[in-house]
């Protein structure tokens, strides 16, 4: 088995295809062990929990066209009962922001009255007191909004409410003692207090954002519909319902009244929540994916490379082998000869592309604010490689090993 | 010579059927992978107006101050305030501030439902600034900036929709429930990225239909379809008090056709901050910046982090496929030392082998090449499935791609014959001879 002085002094006299194959090895290891570092970030990323009922959830982006001197909070109860009345529907809240939406209003959020130094940017959902229960978040803590409490603003006449309702990672980040429930909270450096009524389980903020997120599920809600802005209707239905409201909806409010825009799917107007979440995290998976494609390739490409390489190096060496087999050597020593020449080039790859790897993805970090690759990852990618280099010596090895003595004694 | 060079290379290339079908594989994948992602990155950090990329500038002015702005850096937005104050001194030769509203078009027909374009609220010096082509008519007049007229230029798609195509100059149309007079026509104008605004709805928008002018969105009260960022939120009283805020929500574009231009018009801004510090609204030293086009897209960060990440690892995936078409070619140009040897001895020279064997190399690109072409058309043609639609529709194979595609393989294939070719010359004659 140990024959790694004979390996050594014979890859000596094939410097460069040794080089070549070590080359293309550490390379690999680089890219494939960062792609897949990538990939496991973007898949955890994607499987985060929204805190919400993802199942029957449906979103009417709502716009008006006559917006200047309407009613447009007389025009939105209208609009909410006829929802309520359609078959299918079991619940209807309007907001401004939702978890996952795309875009949104963000508030900086502090303690301490007009603070902005130490302030913490949180998405903030605006809508009525039905938000909750159609989202199908839980309340952990306090209780919910009344209908009272709840303002009917045009989004240049806010102002900071009177109640609102955290999520719990929020609120651990205010209160990091645990006591938010019933403490202040200065909204948008206010000089007035808001009053935490309720804590709600953690849900997602309106954007995936990115990767290195960690205010993720820092999420406010404010018992405020801004009437003017691009408010959606969320629609939680009956099983089975979902299907048919997608159309209903949108038709039973334009026999309303038509003077409204929503966008069809593609501009984010009619969605299922479904619909919602595979277009926020369409950028994640689809980089998951030309990743996965690309490393697959790459394996495929280098497994080659060493079939090809290994091939010419026994037909180059079949005298050399017959002689070996003719002073008494074993079927099973060629063979095992030639899969220790590729260890060796593999190990020597390898060390060279572990040091590729980590410059590799300290230059990820720095251009890309991703984080940095981690070791387990050099050592799956390093095992792979291993297991695929041994492989793909093994079909020209067997070969080699076929190589008859007689071969020794044929001179042409 | 060159044909029969081409030929022996043809000929060796179908002798190992396999090992050439790997090369021409590996260069196949790793250019079609390359250009593919090429395809995309090309659109998106492109130069959206490149004549007059360097005399058109975007104003920030910091009106936030140490305490609240980015690491001192100004807001990317303007808040009315100044931009209405650098708007009426009009010290450039033609400036415009700008801002995206939401308006539909009412069909007169009540059963038909409105239809929302994407739409800007800007001045009338914008046409000119941006180069916007014109189908029929023109833009509006500076009076009309200045009278608040309900004038409208619409783009050529909505006019197809609306007019059926024909000139529709004169001709009202309702937006929003108020009647506008179209002015204008523009033909199809839909730079990437939009440089004009990248901030609002991202740089990569549907091309822009309705024109008003921003005096009379300002009138209407129409907000803003984008971005508002404000120090402090409770301005809370209405729209007149929005207006005096220190939100952000305009841009701002001046167009300085010399550097001289651009200098004079920085002391003016200097001056004006200064005058703002001096009067009490600014509490800080000038904080501004003028950037033209190319800057400004820069400090933007138009390209998105997927689409270079992605050209990044097709080009390291490109190159590991060339260090594999090195090894292979090695291989198989090794393998026919003693036929090298007899042509050789029968008097060939180094440069004859050389060239040989960089054409078969280039035989093996040009394959490699077909088959990249091929693979890049599938891969334009599903990176829609990877990337958001709105970049994925600017990505199109045309000439100057394809050419590229086989440009670049037959370039990757004769650089990687380059060493397996210096190594085949020198095999020497009367050795290969020797033993055989």
């Amino acid at each position: 088995m140990l024959q790694i002085t004979p390996v050594l002094a014979a890859l000596k006299r094939h410097k460069v295809g040794t080089l070549l194959i070590g080359l293309q090895i550490a390379l690999t290891l680089a890219i494939v062990c960062n792609a897949l570092f990538i990939i496991h970030q973007r898949v955890t990323r994607v499987d985060r929990p929204t805190g919400v009922i993802e199942e029957n959830l449906l979103t009417v982006r709502n716009e008006w066209t006559n917006a200047k001197g309407a009613d447009l909070s007389a025009l939105i109860r209208t609009d909410m009962q006829a929802l309520r009345q359609l078959p299918g529907v079991q619940d209807v809240a309007v907001s401004y922001g939702y978890p996952l939406r795309g875009g949104g209003w963000d508030s900086n959020l502090s303690i301490k009255p007009e603070d902005p130094s130490r302030a913490i940017d949180a998405a903030r959902f605006f809508g009525d007191e039905h938000v909750l229960s159609v989202l199908g978040a839980k309340l952990i803590a306090g209780r919910n909004f009344r209908a009272d409490e709840v303002r009917m603003l045009d989004s240049h006449d806010l102002s900071s409410p009177s109640v609102v309702i955290i999520t719990k990672a929020l609120a651990e980040r205010l209160y990091p003692d645990g006591s938010a429930l019933g403490k202040p909270v200065y909204v948008g450096s206010s000089a007035t207090p808001s009053t935490i009524v309720g804590i709600t389980g953690n849900m997602a903020g309106f954007s995936a954002g990115t990767w290195t997120d960690a205010t993720y599920n820092y999420v406010l809600l404010d018992p405020t519909v801004l009437v003017d802005k691009a408010n959606a209707y969320l629609i939680r239905t009956q099983p089975g319902q979902l299907d048919t409201l997608t159309k209903a909806a949108p038709d039973a409010l334009f026999k309303i009244n038509r003077l409204r825009i929503i966008p069809d799917a593609e501009n984010d107007g009619v969605r299922t929540f479904a619909e919602v979440r595979a277009q926020a995290y369409k950028d994640d998976r689809g980089l998951a994916l030309m990743m996965g494609a690309i490393c697959l390739l790459l394996l495929m490409i280098t497994a080659a490379g060493i079939v090809g390489l290994t091939s010419f190096w026994v037909a180059q060496r079949r005298k050399q082998i017959g002689v070996r087999r003719a002073l008494g050597a074993t079927r099973n020593d060629i063979l095992s000869y030639f899969l220790t020449e590729n260890l060796v080039i593999c190990v020597g790859g390898l060390v060279v592309g572990t040091v590729l790897a980590v410059s590799l993805s300290q230059w990820l970090v720095m251009r890309f604010e991703m984080q940095r690759v981690s070791p387990l990852y050099v050592l799956l990618g390093a095992v792979v490689l291993l297991l695929l280099g041994q492989a793909a010596t093994l079909a020209p090895a067997l070969r080699a090993s076929r190589v008859p003595p007689v071969e020794a004694t044929r001179s042409v | 010579m060159f044909a029969y060079y081409f030929q022996l290379g043809l000929r060796s290339l179908r002798r190992n059927p396999i090992l050439t079908a790997l090369m021409v594989i590996a260069i196949g994948v790793g250019v079609a992978a390359s250009m593919t992602a090429y395809s995309v990155f090309r659109v998106v950090s492109g130069n959206p107006i490149p004549e007059k990329a360097s005399q058109l500038y975007a104003v920030q002015i910091d009106n936030y101050g140490p305490q609240h702005n980015k690491k001192g850096e100004p807001p990317d937005e303007l808040d009315y305030t100044d931009a209405l104050a650098l708007q009426q001194t009009h010290k450039a030769i033609r400036e415009t501030s700008l801002y995206p509203v939401l308006l539909s078009v009412i069909p007169a027909n009540a059963d038909l439902r409105p239809i929302r374009s994407s739409s800007y609220a800007m001045y009338a010096d914008a046409f000119k600034m941006f180069d916007i082509p014109f189908l029929y008519g023109r833009g509006w007049s500076a009076s009309d900036d200045q009278n608040r007229t309900p004038v409208v230029v619409i783009g050529r798609a909505l006019n197809e929709r609306l007019f059926h195509g024909v000139n529709s100059v004169g001709q009202q149309i309702d937006l929003n429930g108020q009647e506008y007079r179209i002015t204008g026509v523009i033909d199809s104008w839909d730079p990437q990225p939009r440089f004009f605004d990248p901030i609002s709805v991202g740089p990569f928008g549907n091309p822009i239909q309705l024109f008003i002018p921003m005096s009379r969105a300002v009138d209407q009260q129409l907000i803003t379809a984008g971005n508002t960022d404000c120090p402090d939120e409770n301005n809370g009283n209405g729209w007149d008090a929005f207006l005096h805020s220190d939100c952000v929500w305009l841009l701002h574009w001046v167009e300085l056709p010399s550097t001289a231009d651009a200098r004079t018009y920085r002391q003016y801004l200097q001056d004006y901050a200064a005058e703002q510090q001096r009067v009490g609204r600014f509490e800080w030293p000038p904080n501004i910046w003028l950037r033209n086009v190319t800057q400004w897209l820069d400090h933007e960060h138009v390209v998105p982090p997927e689409t270079s990440l992605s050209l990044y690892v097709s080009l390291g995936f490109l190159l590991i496929c060339l260090v594999n078409t090195v090894g292979l070619l090695l291989a198989k140009f090794l393998r026919r030392a003693p036929e090298i040897g007899v042509r050789r001895a029968l008097g060939a020279s180094r440069r004859t082998i050389y060239a040989q064997f960089l054409l078969e190399g280039a035989a093996i690109g040009l394959a490699g090449g077909v088959l990249g072409l091929l693979l890049t058309g599938v891969g334009v043609w599903s990176i829609g499935l990877v990337f958001d639609a709105r970049v994925a529709r600017l990505a199109t194979v045309d000439l100057k791609l394809m050419a590229s595609t086989l440009g670049v393989a037959i370039l990757a294939a004769v650089l990687a014959a380059l060493y397996p070719t210096w190594r085949a010359a020198k095999v020497q004659p009367a050795w290969q001879l020797k033993t055989n």
